[in-house]
């Protein structure tokens, strides 16, 4: 589908866009073009200005210059009932669902079905089970609470809400972020469908591979502007995409895996650890330096084990040691003490505190260490969260500032920068590259990599293969919260942790 | 272009639970109010064990549901106010001003001369004002909804003061008194203006978009706002149901009193609030039940009645309700932990 923009009068044109937050231009002269029935990929670091473009579009954020023209027409969304109303849906990158509410509701929040001025359960109710049978989810019922859902089915639900209406363009803002492979390629048939019928979807991710499976044009973001505008997809190799979105070449985002002393004795033990009544007990353990990967499918079980190592689930029967020493089971504190350290995979909600400064993020684990007699210190405070932004380049690099009022990815890095300033034995990371960009993700490993280097035994849970397989020394397959498989990574391929998934799955 | 439906693994169907239409029911009705239907059950078996059959009787059932109305109607318009996760001081004081402003010399002398029915409209009238006052310095002034609503409770309250002079203004309106203060079928007109507007808040609350999107807002306003939901009209809406609920309790009360006054509803912020929460509404907002505040009004009214009739003083029922809440609230708690996980 390429050559669509000289041949069709194009859906959307943003012209000129400035969006200014107080201290930083968040976009400064954008164009950006959408033709009917095209994946437009709309790439760019954290912090470039991905998510605040589209809020533009979508009514959110209000522009302080510039002009858009959507549908032949120009507009001025002064809410996001504006953008809805003329045609625009969006699935917004930090998921934007009521979880107290069910999953029918939040489908249809804002535009309810009603008979006679009440609104009508049924309707909903069998409208809802409908397009989730569509997305390939009819395993998802409509009145299930969101909040008991995992991050995937939200996103489902998410997708659901976006189909709901009429749309002519459909924003989708790292959707795939926390889906795996499998949910992925069902989300690509939906596009493909929606795309032939003519709707138009902006696409971001940071994953190259799904932009070329899916997408027909790229633009790049790079600080806020525009660095490349309607790039074909089939002519532009990743190198080249890579520079545009950093401005430097990388040649290889995996550091080399360092090799490990046989003898090194392990400084996690995990013996006969039971999550949940009727499960397996899981055995295993890690040494200083080494990098243990936990494969599998979301919801297969991966981040309960991390749960349940940390303290933050109460384990069945088991123990969890550290260093010889066994920790009490069901207790953060324990493990924290012991020197655990655990990265969430929701960061939102398990992790930040979205209304509080970067410092008092960093700080939240070692905040004793700051303080005298119980007072803290300021100013000592400040340095160590200077250091951490410097290491991990978070941007904007203002330790004052909201950890809300930072990129997705950016945020991800703090919830890194907190156990790296608090200094820790074990350090537990559940999808550590989550919504993170090419650039700081290389970082990551690298930064991961020394970490290991220094003697800190790490696990990485992921779904993405080519993580687990580049960064670690020894991965156990999980299926169906079981241990179905482990091996050292070098002797594991992607298909073949893929079959023992599929397989494990259907026992 | 067929969309292919690839194979779904277990994961999927282990983490839904199906639930039908009749359990939603049981939920949302008998079993997240468990507690507080034992609780009101205990509350009669000590009635009728230490009172007999004074307890027992058909005229004083008709006596703790008068003494429920008021509280009653101003806490389903609180329900709401507390479900988008607000809180108004400043029902009590609203009611004041508004069977003061209702009560006046003039104004009855207007009422006597075209209809009675201009009394509760006035009331109603200067509750929903007041409320809306409340609502747009909360929605569009972004004022936190505790100093709103404090400032209002403070504000009302002198105005009331100062309309009356002071004085209790005695209503000689004999259709008024005669229309509301009167019987329907043996049960007070006020007890059955309690139960329509119970009647209408759950209707509202639970099967209008009005209440779903009360819902939303309180369980996550953003989220709401990026759907389209107009929060801050829809917030001064709510408000303004709150006053308005107000409004209509202050007409009951001048009905029940014969009287307006500015001490009237003095303290009733913090009975409504109490029934409102014991009723399993969350301060932190998303959740709310009007069964569940209906529930928890009775509950302190038989309460009450069950003191007085064993001639207990004030200070000892006072401690009495504070237990309840307390016991109340865990018992609540408890339920709650149990069914999520089961
Ligand atoms: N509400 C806000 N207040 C202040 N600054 C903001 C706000 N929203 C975004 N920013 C800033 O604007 C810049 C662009 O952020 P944006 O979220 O658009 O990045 P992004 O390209 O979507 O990144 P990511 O890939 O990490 O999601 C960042 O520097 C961010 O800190
Ligand atoms: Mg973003």
């Amino acid at each position: 589908m390429t050559g669509l923009a000289g041949s069709h009068p194009a859906l959307l044109q943003m012209r000129g866009i400035e969006k200014r937050f107080p201290g930083i231009i968040a976009l400064h002269q954008v164009t950006f073009d959408v033709a009917p029935g095209e994946v437009h990929c709309l790439l760019g670091q954290n912090g470039a200005g991905k998510s605040t473009l589209i809020k533009v579009l979508a009514g959110v954020h209000q522009p302080n210059a510039g002009r858009i023209v959507f549908d032949g027409q120009d507009v001025d969304f002064s809410s996001p009932d504006d953008a809805i109303k003329a045609g625009i849906g969006t699935m917004y990158q930090e998921l934007d669902l009521v979880e107290s509410l069910t999953v029918a509701e939040n489908i249809f929040l804002g535009h309810e079905q009603t008979r006679g001025g009440f609104s009508s359960r049924k309707s909903e109710q069998s409208k809802a089970r409908e397009l989730l049978a569509r997305l390939g989810h009819p395993e998802i019922s409509p009145d299930m609470e969101v909040g008991e859902l995992s991050a995937a089915g939200q996103q489902i639900v998410s997708m659901a809400r976006a189909l709901s209406r009429e749309v002519k363009l459909i924003i989708m803002d790292e959707p795939s972020a926390v889906l795996d492979s499998e949910e992925v390629a069902n989300l690509f048939d939906t596009v493909r469908t929606l795309t032939a019928n003519g709707v138009a979807v902006i696409y971001i991710s940071h994953r190259l591979e799904e932009i070329r499976m899916i997408g027909d044009r790229i633009t790049v973001l790079k600080d806020g502007t525009a660095a490349a505008s309607n790039l074909l997809v089939s002519e532009t190799p990743n190198a080249e995409l890579i520079r545009y979105m950093t401005g430097r070449t990388i040649s290889s985002i995996f550091p080399p895996v360092r090799s490990l002393d046989e003898r090194t004795p392990p400084v996690l033990e995990v013996k006969d650890l039971v999550i949940a009544p009727g499960h397996q007990p899981i055995s295993f353990s890690v040494r200083a330096g080494e990098i243990l990967g936990l494969a599998g499918l979301v919801g297969s079980g991966r981040s309960e084990i991390l749960g349940a190592v940390y303290g933050s689930t109460k384990a069945v029967s088991g123990s969890v040691a550290v260093d010889g020493k066994k920790i009490r089971s069901g207790s953060t504190v324990a493990a924290v003490n012991a020197g655990m350290g655990l990265c969430p995979e929701e960061r939102k909600s398990q992790a930040l505190l979205l209304d509080d400064t970067l410092i008092a993020n960093f700080t939240l684990p070692s905040i004793g260490r700051f303080a005298t007699a119980g007072f803290t210190d300021g100013a000592r405070e400040y340095r160590a969260s200077m250091e951490q932004i410097e290491k991990l380049e978070l941007r904007p690099a203002d330790p004052r500032r909201e950890a809300r009022t930072l990129s997705g990815g950016n945020q991800q890095k703090i919830v890194l920068g907190r156990w790296l300033s608090h200094g820790c034995r074990v350090l537990l990371l559940d999808e550590p590259t989550r919504g993170v960009d090419v650039g700081a993700r290389s970082e990551i490993y690298q930064l991961v990599s020394e970490l290991a280097g220094s003697g800190i035994a790490i696990i990485v849970v992921s779904s993405e293969l080519e993580e687990v397989l580049g960064l670690c020394h020894q991965v156990l397959v999980v299926s169906e919260q079981r241990i179905v498989h482990r091996a050292p990574a070098g002797e594991l391929s992607e298909h073949q942790i893929l079959d023992l998934v599929m397989e494990g799955s259907t026992l | 272009m067929s969309i292919s439906t690839p194979p779904k693994l277990e994961r999927a169907q282990a983490v839904v639970p199906r639930r039908s239409a009749m359990k939603w029911l049981l939920d949302a009705g008998l079993r997240r109010n468990l507690g507080l239907i034992l609780a009101l059950v205990l509350l009669c078996a000590l009635g009728v064990l230490t009172a007999g059959d004074r307890f027992a009787d058909s005229n004083n059932l008709m006596t703790i549901l008068r003494l429920a109305a008021v509280t009653g109607v101003v806490s389903i318009g609180a329900t709401f106010v507390i479900t988008i996760a607000g809180i108004d001081l400043s029902v009590g004081a609203i009611l004041a001003l508004a069977a003061v402003w209702a009560t006046t010399l003039s104004g009855q002398a207007f009422a006597e001369s075209t209809s009675w029915i201009f009394m509760p409209l006035t009331a109603m009238l200067i509750g929903a004002a007041a409320g809306l006052l409340n609502g747009i310095l909360i929605a569009y002034g972004k004022v936190v909804s505790f100093i709103t609503t404090l400032a209002m409770m403070a504000a009302a309250r002198g105005l009331a003061e100062i309309i009356s002079d002071k004085k209790t203004q005695l209503i000689t309106v004999d259709g008024f008194l005669q229309a509301v203060g009167g019987e329907v079928f043996g049960i007070p007109v006020i007890v059955v203006i309690f139960v329509v507007v119970a009647v209408a808040g759950w209707v509202l609350l639970n099967r209008t978009t009005f209440g779903r999107r009360t819902f939303a807002i309180g369980g996550n306003p953003e989220a709401a706002r990026l759907a389209g939901i107009k929060v801050q009209r829809h917030t001064a809406l709510v408000y303004t149901l709150a006053g308005l609920c107000a409004g209509i309790g202050a007409f009951m009360l001048m009905a029940r009193t014969t009287t307006g006054s500015a001490t009237h509803g003095t303290g009733l912020e913090l009975d409504v609030i109490a029934a409102v929460v014991i009723g399993g509404t969350l301060l932190s907002g998303g959740r709310g039940s009007i069964f569940g505040t209906v529930l928890g009004v009775l509950i302190f009214s038989a309460l009450t009645n069950i003191f007085t009739l064993n001639n207990l003083s004030l200070s000892v029922q006072l401690v009495a309700k504070g237990a309840i809440i307390v016991i109340a609230v865990l018992i609540q708690r408890q339920l709650a932990i149990r069914q999520s996980r089961t």
